[in-house]
């Protein structure tokens, strides 16, 4: 289990081969509350114009579980393990290119009425 | 080491998605916000393979490929598809937790059951609960929106719906608890796929309810459930950076939802097991009132008197894809000094944010794109009022009418303006099937046809192009 081995932050270095039992799950709590705290915080103050994007962009972000697809993927483990993190990963990977490509898509066309017309730069 | 690396290396990530949606703020930054986004997401990708524990590659390769094979095209949808490619996506998101989910189940049923305690036995039966009913949850909606054929638009009802959809969750959640009691047991595995089975269905049964109007805060709700499956996987595998990204998700959600809510003055319960349309399509429509007509000619003689000029796009802006015939109209009362703003409901569309984006694209500044809140007060000096394909969220009825189903919903007052001109496909009456006061009022007059028809004749019009032929 080299994989939780990584993982495990609070615990100390496991014995190889051994995952501790269980992970730290207050301290998982307290970063999940903090998260959405912050989360609401700065969510609170995105721009109204700007919505649409900000739900294709929080969507390429929480691909983020590309990082269990990717260890489920890659894991020594038995092949139906690896396929189902392959089709994870595929899904994952989906929403991180077309998120962040249409989020930059849709953002370059919002524009001052002074560059408007000065054709699309950056 | 490369444990203390990779944490290092998840904290810089965590950093750059909160920096990522914080330049979100503004237009101007916002771009900023997005190569953040992406060195973020490329630094977790690269150091998670990094991982002594990835040892195949050959897999990862082929998914990555083919996920840029299918993220390239769906980045490049037009932007009136924007709605059905946002759901897909949280359809997408959906799958994958609740498939890295069950696939560490399974793992460590085989290989390490020491490892299936009380906390991440509910940490997996969340992740998949909440995966597959977004993911089947948000495929609905995608189809929905898409208008695919074999799947009703209309909300589908039936008795005893909410009961029964509640009590397929509690069955659902029962088996998970039955299971998180007795990870281990023989029977364990067989039981498993039955949640997941159950999950799927609920998601289908959520969303068949749900009318096109209430779309924008479904999906704002579904983009939260994305979030929090994440935020479950985050628990299961002990990952940090999965929790506090999937938290951002969550929260985003949560709060557009709330947005969305109070822009209809509803609430959450009432949004998902309300079945909105039912109600209106229930309400039948009263004596026949008569429309007064315009043509494009008589309009376009008043927009040219105007010097404020407020134009409320809605979904009928969208589905006629006018919006570059509405920036040509802009454009030509501009030439004439006339202001022209853009008041904006947060509802209008069918997802949040939709309109701003289909303007932006036609090239007009977001500077002139006014919030409802902010125009209300304008509307009394506002000359001429045009309503391009918007209905409900100009209904006056919402103010006085306390029977109307959206009594009480925050609208944009089109009706105090000194002209109201409104454009309108038929005389039928619209989506919802509710009669709004405003086509009738006295200062009101209709624009008949196709949006884009129309507003492409006030442009030849006030272009002068008809005094040449």
């Amino acid at each position: 289990m080299s994989l939780l081995a990584l993982l495990a932050q609070a615990a100390p270095a496991p014995v190889a081969g051994h995952a501790p039992a269980d992970a730290d799950f207050w301290g998982l709590l307290f970063v999940f509350v903090l998260a959405s705290f912050i989360g609401m915080g700065v969510i609170r103050r995105v721009s109204r114009l700007l919505h649409t994007p900000l739900m294709s962009i929080t969507n390429a972000i929480s691909a983020i579980a590309v990082v269990g697809a990717i260890l489920v993927t890659g894991g020594e483990y038995p092949p139906h393990i690896q396929a189902m993190g392959a089709v994870a990963l595929f899904a994952s990977m989906t929403n991180i290119v077309s998120g962040f490509l249409i989020t930059n898509r849709m953002l370059k066309m919002f524009k001052t009425d002074e560059k408007r017309g000065g054709g699309g730069h950056a | 080491m490369t444990h203390a690396i990779a944490q290092v290396a998840y904290i810089v990530a965590t950093a750059l998605f909160i920096f990522a949606l914080h330049w979100m703020n503004t237009p101007a930054t916002a771009r900023k916000g997005v190569y953040a986004g992406v060195a973020g997401m490329t630094i977790a990708v690269l150091v998670t393979w990094a991982q002594p524990a990835v040892v195949h590659h050959l897999w990862i390769v082929v998914a990555i490929v083919a996920g840029f094979a299918v993220g390239v095209p769906l980045a490049n949808v037009p932007l009136t598809a924007v709605p059905q490619r946002t759901a897909l996506s949280h359809a997408f998101g959906g799958l994958a937790a609740g498939l890295v989910g069950t696939a560490k189940y399974y793992l460590w049923f085989s290989e390490g059951p020491e490892n299936l305690t009380a906390f991440r036995m509910v940490a997996i039966i969340l992740e998949i609960i909440l995966g597959f009913l977004t993911f089947t949850g948000s495929l609905m909606a995608a189809g929905k929106l898409q208008e695919i054929k074999w799947i009703p638009q209309r909300p589908v009802t039936y008795p005893f719906q909410n009961l029964s959809n509640l009590l397929l969750l509690l069955v659902a959640a029962g088996l998970g608890v039955a299971l998180t009691l007795h990870p281990t047991a023989p029977w364990a595995p067989q039981l498993f796929p039955v949640i997941i089975v159950l999950a799927l269905a609920f998601g289908v049964l959520l969303i068949i309810p749900i009318g096109g109007a209430d779309m924008p805060t479904v999906i704002a709700i579904l983009n939260a459930y994305a979030g929090l499956s994440a935020v479950a996987m985050g628990f299961v595998l002990d990952n940090k950076l999965l929790i506090t990204a999937g938290a951002l998700d969550g929260s985003s959600g949560l709060i557009l939802a709330i947005i969305m809510c109070k822009a209809m003055n509803r609430s959450f319960t009432n949004v998902l097991f309300g079945a909105f349309g039912q109600v209106q399509a229930a309400k039948a429509i009263g004596e026949q009132k008569q429309y007064k007509a315009e043509t494009a000619e008589g309009a376009a003689q008043v927009l040219e008197q105007a010097s404020l000029v407020v134009i409320v796009p809605g979904y009928g802006m969208a589905v006629a894809q006018a919006q570059h015939k509405v920036r040509e109209l802009y454009d030509q009362l501009k030439k004439r000094g006339i202001t022209v703003k853009f008041a904006i409901h947060p509802v209008a569309g069918r997802m949040p944010g939709h309109m701003n984006v289909l303007l932006a694209e036609a090239d007009i500044p977001y500077t002139d794109l006014v919030e409802m809140d902010e125009i209300n007060g304008d509307m009394p000096q506002c000359d001429v009022c045009l309503v391009v394909g918007a209905n409900d969220v100009v209904n006056p009825a919402a103010r006085s009418d306390k029977a109307s189903p959206i009594f009480g919903m925050p609208i944009i007052d089109a009706d105090k303006a000194r002209t109201i001109f409104a454009i309108k496909r038929s005389k039928n009456p619209g989506f919802a099937g509710i009669d709004n006061e405003l086509y009738f009022a006295d200062r009101t007059w209709m624009l008949f046809g196709d949006a884009k028809n129309v507003i492409g004749e006030l442009v030849k019009q006030l272009a002068g192009e008809s005094g040449m032929h």
